[in-house]
């Protein structure tokens, strides 16, 4: 029988109360997604079963894992951060410029490193052919940016505001509008892929790949803030998001390169 | 929560890892994105699996990143792995020449994917390996292993990695040998034969 969103709230507050359950008993606050949540359906078959193997990474500092691919201006063009003007006309929809800083656990600015991001468009459709969304597709809009951090971290896109779709994790799913962002930092153990999200969507509580996120703090860090100092006159509004990349202690130090 | 206050240590927490979706397939890929050993380099190895879930499916949209130093161990900082060409603003491909040590393959609609680069060489304590980053949709966050090659027993047995698994997981992490310097690499995301996955503290 399919599911229905009802079925999935009730599973997503249970989730919520064996984290609660979980913090109470002393256990630590879970910044990121466990990968057995099973409101996301398709994390049931793909999520291992044995523990992951902790490697201590002050034991050897040669391990391939402490350094990084490099990238640099070869990697990009300088209107890859724009995706306005990919095509010879204009995208449909909302212009916005979406800006931040990539940081390490320190607080440090991760300066020179690539950060990739790909987005539906404006009616909620991906230029991607396995997509069967029936919103139209845009001729003049293909969702896809990178740039390079400069040397505060910061970064920034103009790209048009995406809209929300459906899914079919269960009946009536839909996801709350977003952005793909892939950060590379100094170490390949920072690597992350995560989703931006817009203020105020009413869709947050009904989608499981946000909720699964069950640390209230946590999961309000994937949701952008409204900078009016970033909308530019006459053009595009302006979000604000702000990326920590995790990693064990020992890459902090190689910081500064 | 946005904006970080990066002169408070307390709210410099880390942002949340999400799944990479079924649609990054038009983004994240790219041409030659596998050929990571310079053209015609002698020591070039070629790597090959499938990726598994659960029910031993192959997983057709599944990507990996590869990362790994060059036969003397060495790690490349190199950069243009995604070489852009500016008239087009289309992927012009790796120079040809240089090693960048770094790939990234998506598996096909066989579950199937496969890199070249080059053999890599021993680092610190460790048996030559490379690392491995795999992505999928229904992965919330990315999985971290390595890709041991078979050849020299004595390396492998005193890697303090190996050391610490028993025999069946250990092979997890060894690829087999083809012949040709082909070698298979299969990762099992869930069930029998699990691939052993990292973390790093």
């Amino acid at each position: 029988m399919a599911l229905t969103q009802q079925d999935i709230d009730q599973e997503i507050a249970a989730e919520r109360a064996a984290y609660r359950q979980r913090v109470d008993g002393g256990a630590p606050v879970e910044h990121h997604p466990r990968r057995d949540y099973a409101p996301y359906r398709s994390s049931v078959l793909r999520h291992p079963e044995q523990p992951p193997v902790t490697i201590d990474v002050a034991q050897d500092p040669e391990l391939v894992e402490l350094s990084s691919p490099a990238f640099g201006e070869r990697d990009i063009t300088e209107i890859d951060n724009d995706l306005t003007r990919h095509h010879r006309g204009e995208p449909i929809g909302e212009r916005i410029t979406v800006s931040g800083r990539l940081l390490n656990r320190a607080g440090q600015p991760v300066r020179g490193q690539l950060i990739e991001i790909w987005q539906a468009n404006s009616a909620g459709r991906y230029a991607h052919r396995r997509e069967q969304h029936d919103a139209p597709l845009d001729p003049n809009f293909t969702g896809v940016g990178r740039t390079l951090t400069d040397d505060d971290g910061s970064y920034r896109f103009t790209t048009v505001q995406p809209g929300p779709y459906p899914w079919r994790n269960h009946v009536n799913a839909w996801r709350p509008a977003h952005i793909h962002f892939s950060f590379f930092g100094t170490a390949f153990t920072q690597r992350l892929v995560t989703q931006m999200y817009f203020p105020n969507d009413p869709l947050f509580p009904y989608d499981p790949i946000l909720q699964s996120v069950t640390d209230d703090a946590a999961r309000q860090r994937l949701v952008a803030t409204y900078d009016h100092s970033l909308s530019v006159p006459e053009f595009s509004l302006g979000y604000r998001w702000d990326i920590v990349l995790d990693g064990p202690d020992a890459t902090w130090i190689e910081e500064g390169r | 929560m946005t904006k970080i206050d990066a002169g408070s240590p307390e709210s410099v927490l880390p942002t949340p890892s999400h799944t990479v979706g079924p649609f990054y397939g038009y983004a994240l890929p790219f041409p030659g994105g596998g050929e990571i050993a310079p053209v015609g380099h002698p020591d070039t190895i070629t790597l090959q699996g499938h990726v598994r879930d659960g029910e031993g499916n192959p997983l057709p949209d599944a990507f990996l990143e590869l990362w790994g130093p060059d036969p003397d161990g060495t790690l490349p900082q190199v950069d243009g792995s995604m070489r852009r060409d500016p008239a087009t603003g289309g992927h012009l491909g790796r120079n040809g020449v240089q090693f960048t040590g770094w790939g990234r393959v998506q598996t096909d609609a066989d579950g199937h994917w496969y890199a070249r680069t080059l053999r890599p060489g021993a680092r610190g304590h460790s048996a030559p390996y490379l690392s491995v980053c795999v992505f999928a949709r229904g992965l919330l966050v990315h999985l971290f292993t390595r890709i041991y090659l078979p050849d020299d027993a004595s390396a492998l047995a005193s890697d303090p990695l190996l050391a610490r698994l028993d025999e069946q997981r250990r092979g997890t992490l060894i690829a087999a040998a083809e012949g040709n310097g082909t070698y298979r690499f299969d990762i099992r995301l869930q069930g029998e034969g699990e691939t052993v996955f990292l973390e790093f503290r």
